[in-house]
């Protein structure tokens, strides 16, 4: 394990970062199923008002799909704009003061 | 793989320099095409007649539309602010379709959804200001205890950063895909399949995150209205 160069154990350790973090996708996938059934139950009760009952639920889907946006976007820095690496060089010239 | 924001040219105003990014001339595409439409319907005015017919029907059917849209969301009395959500509307829509010729959407990027944002974060401060006088905004943050002062800040900063990173990681998400798609290098693979799939993350996508963000910022504002 000495071995290992820091900057690549970070840039592995953010990759893992990365797809750790996408597990928030659960909680949005579960929260839209469960207004996707609502919404179909409501249509099937009350046809009429199909129109209504789409729109409601997609602006509520999309509400709940924000917890989900934050973790992509988390998951995203980690990938492609690192700030972790900038503070580890900074680190290393520190030290080499 | 290019789904990066360029830096294309620089600019140098005074000592500090900028550059035009990948963003602003696709934002400019856009609006070229948007502008030249707009043209095209203001010249045509003259010839239009009082039974619509062709290009006086389609127009005259998207201002129908986006009138309708308007009035169900924010009610009747609300009805003046169709213009301006029309043109937002047709904006994004024409940023997030424009991944199906290639162009990078504008969209794509925290700077052009941050400023739409903006524009309706300050639209419901200025009409909560004008609706409850500057007292009752102020006394707004405090409800319904002075303690809640924190969370009602947040709440309401809250509101533009959801709003858009909602629209920015959507079509972000999507462009990406795209791009990692386009990278494998196996090439049967890409024939036919991505029809699929610009279909699902540039047109379902793009049109849904479009009618999504304009509902979400008329329902902001109208709700800062009526208070």
């Amino acid at each position: 394990m000495g071995n290992i160069d820091g900057g690549a154990f970070i840039l592995g350790m953010s990759a893992l970062g990365a797809g750790i973090a996408m597990i928030a996708g659960l909680g949005p996938g579960i929260g839209q199923g469960f207004a996707a059934g609502k919404g179909t139950e409501a249509v099937g009760r009350q046809p009429a008002a199909q129109g209504d009952i789409t729109r409601t639920m997609l602006v509520g889907q999309a509400v709940a799909e924000t917890t989900g946006i934050y973790s992509l976007f988390i998951a995203i820095i980690l990938v492609f704009a690192n700030p972790l690496i900038g503070k580890y060089i900074q680190f290393l010239e520190q030290i080499a003061k | 793989m290019d789904f990066y924001n360029h830096h294309l040219w620089p600019i140098t105003i005074g000592k500090h320099e900028f550059w035009i990014t990948t963003t602003i001339r696709n934002t400019w595409i856009i609006m070229g095409i948007l502008i030249l439409f707009a043209l095209i319907v203001r010249y045509s005015l003259s010839k239009f007649q009082k039974i619509p017919k062709g290009f006086q029907n389609i127009v005259e059917a998207i201002i129908e539309i986006f009138y309708n849209f308007t009035t169900s969301t924010m009610g009747e009395k609300n009805k003046g602010f169709a213009p301006y959500y029309g043109t937002i509307f047709l904006f994004i829509l024409f940023s997030n379709l424009s991944g199906l010729i290639g162009l990078r959407a504008p969209t794509a990027d925290l700077a052009t959804t941050l400023g739409l944002a903006l524009l309706t974060f300050f639209m419901v401060q200025y009409f909560g200001i004008r609706s409850k006088g500057i007292k009752g905004y102020i006394k707004g943050f405090f409800d319904p205890v002075p303690v809640f002062f924190p969370i009602n800040l947040i709440g309401e900063i809250a509101n533009p950063i959801s709003l858009s990173f909602r629209l920015f990681g959507n079509i972000l998400a999507g462009t990406m895909i795209m791009t990692l798609y386009y990278a494998i290098p196996f090439w049967p693979a890409k024939i036919g399949l991505p029809a699929a799939l610009h279909a699902y993350f540039d047109v379902f996508s793009g049109v849904l995150q479009t009618f999504i963000f304009v509902m979400l910022s008329m329902t902001f504002v109208s709700g800062a209205i009526e208070e």
